[in-house]
């Protein structure tokens, strides 16, 4: 094969694949589920906005140097009546325009769910190969251990391992460490699900003629399992992925507002609508009603998105 | 022997089902299906019928028609169904349900599952004699431990309280039977009861089977694809054909002198020792799918005997080919002897 | 059985070793203790003294052996926050999480199969269908934005039933329960459904599931050849073989609603357990946490183990086969 960027030939089977891929049955039901074009939709334009925060928000809720005190409370879409100023979602208590801070706050919200998925699918699929690939003690005692931690709900070791890293942590460096705290507590609270599943088709795949073959023409254990094994079992794994994104954005967004999260310096969208309850009473709704909203579209649409991943790829369920 | 089952009205008066014109219809995306279309045939008291032909024939369908047990979307588009002379397709649904193990009864394919694991056997008689007979609690105990006797199950009274799990496969089709039977029946659906078991075990269920059809007189309606089963057990067959019966008659009779090309091609790829046949051939081709049937006899593409006609009109009804094949061009006696 | 049985108590005690473990470490070594428990003002022989007096010089599994035997005891030393001994503090608080998990527990019982029933026997109906789409939100929606916005409707709008706290409470010995006053139970409603809202969908789904994948076997299609009623072959035949797994996985679900008080405690600001695991986080107050942990995995290991026991007694096919151990 040539590496010249787009020759002809190229081009012509990337057109093909994709035509391929448009055509298969997968995009086929994509097409045809309103509710997976619409959440996919959805989540698109969410990601695209947290991802481009700086650009879009008209202010950066992060620098004291833009906030006015005298903006505090301006409802949505009306003039403040000290500076004349209008906000689209109006203002918190401090001044801080509302729509930034919800913009920041999904950037925080989306990367302590991305990364914490990555770090929960790279322990679990890495412990479930290993574990049915080598057997015996190794096994018994990652799985014995997956059993023990799924006793228990995940959001619970998650506050758990939150607690001990933050009593690890020494306390002036706290706040800058919740967001990587955060990230590993959940993470590890969702291992589990990913090294089960993977554990479970790595011993269908492993005793299959293929991988037979490839340990008799003499591959290491570890080419075989990255090789062959790995692309084998990534279906289920992008499922549970999906699932658990939602999941992990939802942990976040639960442990911020339990105030075990992302501290108000750097606020999440969980951390927001618990800076906005507490003004639920005195009338200043806007301030929770728009994070609470913005949670409640990315976690919907992430979910559908998910739930229909499942189905799609497993036509038996339906 | 001459087939003279022509005048409908002493054949209605024996028979205890009698199926006419029966078609089942399943409403799909790519158009209608007919999994049974124009099925006709009787079954007297004391008789078995078997059907038989491939998988997707339209076998088990229609028995489950006659027992009103089609899965939705499929329906009973056409035709009639009459237990002992009484119309059962278009009666209520819950006079119906009333039927189905009172005057019908059902035996399934695996012994395995059609057992519910977490009830005792015990329990599952006398639910059913029960619901169809007026006894008591004991009384259908008592009724519940002579039909697991009757079907064979030794220290049935010891066993009552068993599960399912329990019994061994051959056993726990006895108990199926015994089901079927409990609430005295008429007629039996007895859809593929043999496939799952082992061999051995096969001709006990059938010896049973038989049994039970002379000592109660009960019509048996045997679905299978084996023609081994057919041969020990029935007294009639019925040969099926993507939907349509392509021959129906004594037992003896379509086995050695098949007159439909579809059966005696059928019988040449069966072996029977019993029959003798030196070697085994096979058909040309698979059977279309019903979605996909050519026009005029659904046989034709596969049939060394077709001709311009079966290309173009569909094949004669049984009744006008006097009861035997529904065909154009049947196998006679004569064509027989002279490619012999 | 009772072999099965034995074994099953053994891992029971097995986990609850295990999780000792990670409170004793966290004792142990998240923090240090003698900080904790001396001021600023302190020489090196009180560090000592304190040193000795907790064992603290001992070999690790003499350390861990002596906090065992302590927690057993109901010992988990005193607060850092609060300076009482931590069993008091649980004690105390320990009713009100009870009560409210109880009464949501038994909400999403009684909905959860119920409705579950409902949806899979009604399987094309639209109230059904609609049942199962708002399910499918109700699963998606975090815990404490539908606290919130029970809050804001019942309690900011319409002003029917309070926001936060117990309501008045009745002493009984040492429980307190807010069921014999009218106040106690209007505080107790919405967190109980909040609670038990989310439980509820779960158990619904999976209720709807298992009968549907039920209704789709053989010997239903039996049932239905031998002429029994409807209400036989969804009550009698299919519901008791959706419980056999409906059982393992509900029982587990009503065992995290005490983890999940958690959030709705801290909604409502319901003075429970949850709350106090809260507080003792944000405040890094090690012994409420560790106490906490141990005493949530003992509830935990308990109804794991009541539920395997009852799953061995619904399925006959357990009760024969020797090789029970496939069942975890």
């Amino acid at each position: 094969m040539t590496d010249a960027p787009l020759s002809p030939v190229r081009e012509a089977r990337a057109v093909k694949r994709f035509k391929r891929a448009w055509d298969s049955d997968f995009a086929y039901s994509f097409r045809r589920s309103p509710v997976a074009v619409v959440s996919f939709v959805v989540v698109a334009i969410l990601i695209l906005a947290a991802v481009l925060a700086p650009v879009i928000a008209p202010h950066d809720p992060f620098d004291p140097a833009t906030l006015n005190l005298m903006n505090g409370f301006t409802p949505p879409m009306t003039e403040n009546q000290f500076t004349g100023e209008v906000f689209l979602l109006g203002t918190d208590d401090q001044g801080r325009d509302v729509f930034s801070t919800i913009l920041y706050g999904m950037r925080i919200s989306l990367f302590v769910g991305f990364s914490a998925v990555l770090l929960a699918m790279v322990i679990g699929v890495t412990l479930g190969l290993v574990a049915a690939y080598i057997g015996g003690w190794t096994e018994t005692i990652i799985m014995r251990t997956a059993d023990v931690q799924l006793t228990f709900p995940a959001i619970l070791v998650a506050m758990l391992i939150f607690g001990i890293a933050k009593g690890i942590t020494p306390p002036e460096f706290r706040d800058q460490m919740a967001i990587w705290v955060l990230i590993l507590a959940i993470g590890l609270s969702d291992w589990v699900q990913f090294a089960r599943v993977v554990r479970g088709a790595t011993l269908v795949e492993k005793n299959k003629e293929y991988v037979q073959a490839a340990r008799l023409i003499g591959r290491s254990r570890g080419a075989i399992m990255l090789r062959h094994i790995l692309p084998n079992v990534l279906n289920p794994v992008l499922v549970i992925a999906t699932i658990s994104l939602a999941l992990a954005i939802i942990a976040e967004a639960t442990l911020s507002f339990l105030g075990v999260g992302a501290p108000p310096t750097k606020p999440s969208l969980g951390t927001l609508i618990r800076i906005g309850q507490e003004f639920m009473f005195s009338g200043e709704w806007w301030i929770l009603f728009f994070p609470a909203l913005a949670l409640l579209a990315l976690a919907l649409s992430i979910n559908l998105l998910g739930d229909w991943l499942r189905d799609a790829l497993n036509p038996r369920l339906r | 022997m001459t087939e003279t089952m022509h005048s409908d009205d002493r054949a209605n008066a024996a028979a205890v089902l009698s199926v006419r014109d029966l078609v089942v219809e399943i409403p799909t995306r790519a158009g209608t299906l007919r999994p049974t279309d124009g099925v006709s045939y009787d079954i007297r008291a004391g008789e078995i019928l078997g059907v038989v032909g491939e998988s997707g024939a339209g076998k088990s369908m229609t028995g489950n028609a006659v027992i009103g047990l089609l899965d939705p979307p499929a329906r009973i588009a056409g035709g009639e169904i009459r237990l002992n002379g009484e119309r059962i397709d278009n009666i209520p649904r819950d006079r119906l349900r009333r039927l189905r193990g009172d005057r019908i009864g059902m035996i399934f394919q695996d012994p395995l599952t059609s057992l519910n694991p977490l009830l005792t056997i015990g329990e599952q008689l006398t639910e059913t004699i029960l619901e169809h007979l007026p006894v008591s609690q004991s009384e259908a105990l008592e009724r519940a431990v002579a039909a697991l006797e009757e079907v064979g199950i030794p220290a049935a009274r010891a066993r009552i309280n068993s599960y399912p799990h329990e019994f061994s496969g051959g056993m726990r089709q006895r108990v199926v039977i015994a089901l079927a039977l409990c609430a005295e029946p008429d007629l039996v659906i007895a859809d593929e009861p043999t496939t799952a078991l082992d061999v051995s075990v096969q001709a006990q269920i059938i010896a049973l089977l038989k049994r039970l059809c002379r000592e109660r007189g009960v019509a048996v309606m045997l679905v299978t694809h084996d023609m081994g089963v057919i041969a020990e057990a029935a007294d009639r067959v019925a040969v099926m054909y993507a939907g349509r019966l392509v021959e129906l008659g004594p037992v003896r009779e379509v086995l050695t002198r098949a007159r439909h090309p579809y059966t005696a091609g059928l019988m040449a790829s069966t072996p029977l020792a019993s029959l003798g046949h030196a070697r085994l051939k096979q058909i040309p081709g698979a059977m279309p799918r019903l979605n996909a049937l050519p026009a005029g006899c659904p046989f034709h593409p596969r049939c060394e005997r077709a001709g311009e006609r079966c290309r173009e009109n569909p094949p004669p009804t049984l009744a006008a080919c006097e009861g035997r094949a529904a065909c154009w061009f049947p196998l006679t006696p004569e064509t027989e002897e002279s490619a012999a | 059985m009772l072999a099965y049985v034995l074994r099953r108590v053994f891992q029971s005690a097995l986990v609850l070793l295990i999780v000792g473990l990670v409170a004793f470490a966290m004792f142990r070594f998240v923090g240090d203790p003698i900080d904790n428990m001396l001021g600023q003002e302190r020489t090196q022989a009180d560090v000592e003294r304190l040193r000795t007096e907790l064992g603290l010089d001992q070999p690790f599994p003499v350390q861990y052996w002596r906090f065992l035997e302590q927690a057993v005891q109901g010992n988990f030393g005193l607060s850092y926050r609060q300076g009482r001994p931590v069993s008091e503090i649980l004690v105390e608080r320990l009713p009100a999480t009870l009560e409210l998990a109880f009464v949501s527990g038994l909400f999403a019982l009684a909905f959860g199969i119920g409705l579950g029933i409902f949806t899979a026997i009604r399987k094309r109906g639209f109230a059904a269908n609609a049942i199962m789409t708002l399910s499918l939100i109700g699963v998606s929606l975090p815990t404490f934005l539908i606290g919130i916005l029970l809050i804001y409707v019942f309690a900011v709008e319409l002003g029917w039933l309070p926001s936060f706290g117990r309501g008045e409470v009745v002493a009984i010995g040492g429980w307190t329960t807010g069921f014999l006053t009218e106040s106690g139970i209007k505080a107790l409603i919405l967190p109980a459904f909040t609670l038990g809202l989310y439980q509820m969908t779960l158990i619904m789904r999976l209720v709807r599931t298992e009968m549907l994948e039920v209704l789709r076997q053989d010997y239903i299609r039996f049932a239905r050849a031998r002429g029994l009623r409807e209400r036989a072959i969804n009550f009698r035949h299919a519901l008791k073989n959706t419980m056999v797994p409906v059982i393992t996985i509900t029982g587990l679900q009503l065992g995290s609603i005490i983890a999940f008080a958690i959030i709705t405690e801290t909604v409502f600001q319901w003075p429970g357990v949850g709350l106090l695991f809260i507080n003792a986080i944000q405040f890094v107050d090690i012994p409420v946490m560790a106490a906490y942990l141990m005493m949530i995995s003992v509830m935990f290991v308990g109804i794991n183990l009541i539920v395997d026991l009852l799953y061995f007694a619904i399925d006959p096919r357990l009760r024969v086969d020797r090789s029970a151990g496939k069942v975890t």
